[in-house]
């Protein structure tokens, strides 16, 4: 009796200081992906000439919100941003419909070339864009589609990875479901937009989440199509400032913060579908 | 009598068109992906083919020059440094990068306190604009008055690494920029392997009274075996595409340190006279690259099967 109870006791006290190194070790890390951030954040309120200031001054004693103020002024910030979140709301719509609803034919319905078609797809998922960017320019200037939005959308809102992506999820949906809905009438369409589109709420997260941040923060298409300020996104714009006034560190972290949330804001909202999303859509392989 | 001769040719008939009708309702589903994945992806990547046997500068004629842009590629410096960096770039990303999202993983799938926090935290870095995280890097690693360097001199280090501007240090800087910001995504795909795997069999093996290294060892990680090929392919691939990380940190320099394959790309096709064909022919070298991991990927996912 005695030396089970010694036992139990010694395992607990094991168990306790395992869990305090862990956390110990999760707190290090946690600061070690914030500090940047933190940084960001606290230099965005500070003169250029105290950023550098060593020691840290990590809550300023005299914030200096005009940096706030001053960025908007002095580049188009609003242009950018509304341009960003013009292109992401395009395109993660667009993604989001013709990726789930082709995913469903090859899912869920029966017909001639369905596997040569769907080999097709994702033979291509392997072919970087940056191989094939240098002909898809040249194609879309030749349309004199280069410095429109509509460019950008075009490239980004048919991926073979979100048809793939949707169908693994609807794979895992009972087949009866769909067997039942049509006997009592319902057509295909009707049986993917009531029935398969409700279900797949985390597999459609974790492709919102994914198209939206990829089409926010992308660099180079903006980057190649967009030479116009009136119409760069945030990144490019943000790019822009930061090679021509490399010395306002200032504002250079305060346009920074500001490009960050609305990211911070998809992100929070819908992270708890995300890892039950990659687990589902068989993104784990 | 007459009722059944009407009926048995008309069964096959409404059969056939029942069927048609079918497929028909199957390519409208596919159609509003299918036509712009191929008039957007599929053309240009057979054009990408061609003009990679070819001389154009978008104004005059195309010129077909047969195999000479790849002949050129052998003696081209730019390119072959670009090549090595792309694979130094790789070679050391990958495992670190995997070794830190396991780890992660494999803390944050303990039943602890704010395990929800921690995760979004170790996530965020990855969602963040790589513009604004990469100019704060930038800022923090300043091999002049950054608070790395400061911190590292009120410590007594005496040869403070030049990080970026550093010929030798810029790649490392590039990678340790590219691990920090990229292990949470994979720390998420290793999370859901985790999910997938039987913890009684970890049980059983703790109860005959196997170590927690051992049980990690012998029972966990042969369980991920198909997440970890899965991290490993999807790593590699997006590491030989890398770029953008390098023209914000070091602009591919100093000199051509940091260059790599698709930042050559860019510049041979977008910067000063541009050479589609040239540039095409370094997109074919990256494609097989890419191509050959990928058929790796197919061998190793049918073995698994």
């Amino acid at each position: 009796m005695a030396t089970t109870a010694v036992k139990t006791r010694s395992a607990k006290t094991q168990h306790t200081i395992s869990m305090v190194i862990i956390y110990i070790f999760l707190i290090l890390i946690a600061c070690l992906m914030l500090v940047p951030f933190v940084w960001m954040l606290s230099a965005s309120l500070k003169l250029n000439k105290d950023v550098f200031a060593f020691p840290i001054e990590w809550i300023p004693s005299n914030p200096r919100w005009k940096n706030y103020i001053d960025i908007w002024t002095k580049i188009p910030l609003l242009t950018f941003i509304k341009n960003s979140a013009k292109l992401t709301v395009i395109v993660t719509l667009l993604q989001l419909f013709t990726s789930s609803f082709a995913a469903y034919a090859f899912a869920k319905m029966q017909f001639r070339g369905k596997n040569a078609l769907f080999l097709g797809y994702i033979g291509t998922i392997a072919v970087p864009w940056q191989a094939y960017m240098v002909p898809q320019f040249m194609m879309m200037r030749s349309w004199n589609l280069n410095n429109t939005h509509l460019a950008i959308i075009c490239l980004q809102a048919f991926s073979a990875f979100g048809v793939f992506l949707m169908k693994q999820f609807y794979e895992g949906v009972p087949s009866e479901l769909c067997e039942s809905a049509r006997i009592d009438g319902l057509s295909e369409y009707g049986i993917w937009a009531r029935i398969m589109l409700p279900l797949s709420k985390p597999a459609l997260s974790t492709l919102v989440i994914i198209t939206a941040v990829n089409t926010w923060n992308d660099f180079l298409g903006p980057l190649i199509y967009l030479t116009k300020t009136e119409l760069k996104t945030i990144q490019i714009g943000l790019r822009m400032f930061i090679s021509q006034y490399s010395a306002e560190y200032g504002l250079i972290m305060a346009a920074s913060v500001i490009a960050l949330i609305p990211v911070l804001i998809v992100f929070l909202s819908l992270q708890k579908y995300f890892v039950q999303g990659v687990a589902s859509s068989g993104l784990k392989g | 009598m007459a009722t059944q001769t009407v009926a048995v040719p008309e069964k096959p008939r409404k059969v056939m068109k029942k069927e048609v009708r079918n497929t028909l309702t199957a390519y409208s589903f596919i159609a509003p992906n299918f036509i712009g994945f191929c008039v957007f992806t599929l053309v240009p990547i057979v054009c990408a083919i061609g003009l990679a046997f070819c001389n154009w500068d978008g104004v005059n004629a195309v010129e077909f020059v047969g195999l000479e842009n790849f002949i050129d590629l052998t003696t081209d410096k730019t390119f072959l440094a670009a090549l090595k960096n792309t694979i130094v770039y790789s070679v050391a990303v990958v495992p670190l990068t995997m070794v830190c999202a396991l780890g992660l993983a494999i803390l944050l799938n303990q039943k602890i306190v704010a395990r929800g926090f921690f995760r979004t935290v170790a996530f965020f870095p990855y969602v963040a604009s790589l513009v604004a995280v990469a100019a704060v890097w930038n800022m923090i690693f300043s091999p002049s008055m950054g608070p790395v360097n400061m911190l590292l001199s009120a410590l007594g280090v005496e040869n403070l690494p030049r990080w970026a501007a550093g010929t030798e240090t810029a790649m490392i800087t590039v990678i340790m920029f590219s691990v920090w910001k990229n292990m949470g995504y994979y720390m998420v795909i290793y999370l859901a392997g985790l999910q997938g795997t039987n913890p009684e069999l970890e049980e059983a093996a703790e109860l005959d009274g196997a170590g927690k290294w051992q049980i990690f060892w012998h029972v966990t990680l042969p369980q991920l075996r198909p997440t970890t090929f899965l991290v490993a392919i999807t790593l590699t691939i997006a590491s030989f595409k890398v770029y953008d990380q390098m023209y914000m940190i070091t602009q591919g320099g100093p000199g051509n340190a940091t260059i790599t394959l698709v930042y050559y790309i860019y510049n041979v096709a977008f910067v000063n006279t541009p050479k589609y064909g040239y540039a095409s022919a370094v997109a074919m070298v990256l494609f097989v690259l890419v191509l050959i991991v990928t058929i790796i990927q197919f061998r190793g996912s049918s073995n698994d099967n």
